[in-house]
């Protein structure tokens, strides 16, 4: 579904992504993880089409097509979802607008007509019960106010509206307390197909645990380190980065 | 260039939409201005006796007046002899129904996207479309008349209730109050007329259509309307120019009138032409708007301004009664070269009197905006409260924003408070909506559409959606 091959970018003097290999099959969830700065997030934005960062190198193809001549709107049309790390504020704009323009830009992409303002209504109750969220919730300005918490959730439940091929969620696990951890990882679990995949990035075991990951990544100073199945995961939450930096570097 | 600077000149350029001429043959007079031409004017108009004086006595003060130029726009002083005063849309006879309109005529209607059929049928908002200088077709003149309210041209009024006009005309608006009021006073062709009379609630938006079509005519439109006790109305004035070379120079009045617990809203949603992408052609727009609450009286002002190469326009309130309200609520766009200067007076002298400013302002291209509003707190007004909001939208680093805030404050016990921002629409903005499935083009509208939400929001609804369509087409165009 995804495939990165040597990846190479940056912005303007530093390199920040150095070489990166990585691929998604339909039905799997991969997890990132790595030291703040190794480039996480620069990667997410890199695949969303960021055009902030400068691709040097290497190739990103989803479901066979090159992408990285799309703008980010076709990439999302084409199925790609970015939870952000730090969602934006948009003032005045309502999240049930947001989402319904969103949708329907989306369809108006795929030749459809926009969706029914019933059964939009409907769907996005329903999600909203999936992820317990809270009525008065859709008519706020998008992020706007919100808490950190209910920032994250919020990614989330335009995730489930929007039924990506590919999720990367970035970070949503910061900022959730226990319960919505919980909830967000049973949304997302309930979301799961045969068909759609998940990259996770994280610092926390925890998250994993809910979201059980077929592979593990560990991101460092640009370039993936080391792949392992979930136990990675539990070793890293143990040991820290320490060891495998050090792997990293003697080779 | 950065990238940024790229994308927003791209969604910035946008095309005027409404550029087009009906091709109809008109009734002219010479161009230039003297006694003679106002006479004739009058003449035409069959006026009576007290008109043609009033228009002279105006005359005489504006040949006595400066220009004003302390306004923050630059622009090439119209001469005010080669403008043809007096240019008539020539009907065979008198309307009996809209089916009888010109062919040409309806076709304008069409393009506006206002046909009147569609209008009757599906909003019931009564229009009074003015092309040029003389209403051509009143809708639901029938229906409201049942209610006791008048709603025709001023023309008509002036003929068939001749001592309400006698009564209000130049009341709000004295004809030496400014330049171009003093013009309008002289020169004035047509416009509308309003009254509603005591206790009764007008059951639909009242509209007016405004249209430049003749080359080198200046509009000089009047609009008086009076609320009675307790009564209310809501009111609507959308304002359209073909595309032309030379600029136009548009200069109305419009005076309302709140009697005790009446409640006037007042909506303008104008995009007159703007002049193309180097600054040439364009409407120099120059309206004098000024509205008398007595007690208990409200009146709320919102606009939404697109159009005009230069605009000068502050709505304004007289808020003479206790507990009287003003408000004014207004989004500013301007692109290109445009400049607008425009804002608002609150001029608070009864007791507990309150008053609201919204000023949005959006600036593009190589646009220059900006607000000046003056409150006033007068000895008498015990407790007068005023809440200003000034914010600006700045898209792409050519373009600016000032704002002006008078704030003159004689009694005490008043309260002002002034709030103002200034801020950018951000790339992170952008990359948000499109990583959202919304390509840039979409995403300026709905960012833009956000902040001016609490403007929007007092728009009646037909017309909020309007409004909308109308800044996401001057803001946006050739991406995609
Ligand atoms: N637009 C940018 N301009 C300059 N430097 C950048 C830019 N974006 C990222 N960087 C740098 O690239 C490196 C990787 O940043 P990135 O945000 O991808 O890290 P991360 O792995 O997501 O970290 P964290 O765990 O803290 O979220 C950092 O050193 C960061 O400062
Ligand atoms: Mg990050």
């Amino acid at each position: 579904m995804l495939s990165i091959k040597d990846l190479k970018a940056g912005v303007e003097e530093s390199q920040i992504l150095k070489g990166i290999n990585l691929e998604v099959k339909p039905g799997e969830v991969h997890a990132i993880m790595g030291p703040n700065g190794s480039g996480k997030s620069t990667l997410s934005s890199v695949i969303a089409g960021r055009e902030d960062y400068e691709v040097k190198g290497g190739s990103i193809s989803f479901e066979g097509d090159d992408i990285l001549e799309l703008d980010p709107e076709e990439r999302a049309h084409k199925g790609i979802f970015l939870s952000f790390q730090y969602p934006i504020e948009i003032p005045g704009v309502s999240v049930s607008n947001f989402i319904k323009t969103s949708l329907n830009e989306s369809r108006k992409a795929q030749g459809l007509e926009p969706m029914p303002a019933g059964d939009l209504l409907k769907m996005m109750r329903e999600k909203m019960e999936l992820f317990e969220i809270k009525k008065g919730y859709l008519s706020r300005s998008l992020n706007q106010g919100f808490s950190g918490g209910e920032k994250k959730r919020n990614e989330i439940f335009q995730m489930a509206m929007l039924e990506p091929k590919l999720a990367i969620l970035d970070e949503t696990d910061s900022g959730l307390d226990i319960d919505a951890l919980r909830i967000v990882a049973n949304g997302v679990n309930k979301l799961r197909s045969d068909d759609n995949a998940t990259i996770v990035i994280t610092h926390y075991q925890r998250l994993l645990d809910y979201i059980i990951p077929d592979f593990v990544h560990v991101l460092y100073d640009g370039r993936i380190v080391k792949s392992g199945t979930k136990e990675l995961a539990h070793e890293l939450e143990e040991k820290g980065y320490d060891w495998i930096i050090k792997e990293a570097d003697q080779c | 260039m950065t990238e940024e600077d790229k994308i927003l000149e791209e969604v910035t350029a946008a095309e005027y939409k409404y550029g087009f001429t009906t091709d109809i043959e008109s009734d002219k007079i010479p161009k230039g201005l003297n006694e003679d031409v106002i006479r004739i004017i009058s003449q035409k108009k069959n006026e009576p006796e007290w008109l043609l004086e009033y228009r002279l006595k105006a005359f005489r003060s504006w040949e006595k007046m400066e220009e004003p130029d302390w306004a923050n726009i630059n622009y090439e002083k119209p001469n005010y002899q080669d403008i043809i005063y007096y240019a008539a849309p020539k009907q065979k006879k008198k309307l009996e129904s809209l089916d009888d309109l010109d062919p040409e005529m309806k076709k304008t209607f069409d393009k506006l996207g206002i046909s009147l059929d569609e209008q009757k049928r599906l909003a019931g908002v009564a229009v009074d479309f003015v092309m040029d200088s003389v209403s051509v077709a009143t809708s639901f003149k029938d229906n409201l008349a049942d209610l006791g309210i008048i709603f025709c041209s001023i023309s008509e009024a002036v003929q068939e209730h001749p001592e309400l006009v006698k009564k209000y005309i130049g009341t709000v608006v004295p004809t030496s109050d400014n330049f171009f009021s003093a013009l309008n006073s002289a020169v004035f062709t047509d416009g509308s007329f309003c009254y509603i009379p005591k206790g009764v609630k007008c059951p639909m938006e009242l509209s007016t259509y405004f249209r430049i079509n003749e080359a080198g005519t200046g509009q000089f439109e009047r609009t008086l309307l009076i609320a009675d006790k307790g009564s209310y109305v809501s009111y609507l004035e959308g304002c359209t120019a073909p595309m032309r070379d030379e600029n136009q120079l548009h200069a109305a009045v419009v005076e309302l009138i709140a009697m005790d617990d009446a409640e006037i809203k007042y909506s303008t949603v104008q995009n007159w032409y703007p002049g193309d992408a180097e600054g040439k052609g364009g409407v120099f727009n120059f309206v004098t708007k000024r509205g008398i609450c007595h007690d208990r009286a409200k009146i709320s002002w919102t606009q939404v301004e697109t159009g005009s190469a230069v605009t000068w326009k502050y709505p304004s309130c007289i808020l003479k009664g206790d507990d009287s309200i003003g408000e004014f609520y207004s989004v500013a766009v301007t692109n290109n070269y445009q400049q607008a200067d425009t804002g608002t007076k609150m001029i608070h002298l009864g007791k507990n009197s309150k008053s609201t400013i919204i000023s949005k302002g959006i600036c593009a291209g190589k646009s220059e905006g900006s607000y000046r509003g003056l409150v006033k707190i007068m000895k008498g007004a015990e407790n007068a409260r005023n809440f200003s909001q000034c914010d600006s939208l700045l898209m792409g680093d050519k373009c600016g924003s000032h704002t002006f805030p008078y704030i003159e404050v004689k009694n005490k016990s008043a309260k002002v408070e002034h709030e103002a921002t200034t801020s950018k629409i951000g790339e992170d903005q952008i990359f948000y909506c499109n990583q959202r499935g919304i390509g840039t083009e979409e995403a300026i509208a709905l960012i833009v559409n956000g902040y001016c939400k609490d403007v929007l929001n007092q728009l009646p609804m037909e017309f909020a959606v309007e409004a909308q369509k109308l800044l996401a087409i001057s803001l946006e165009g050739s991406v995609g």
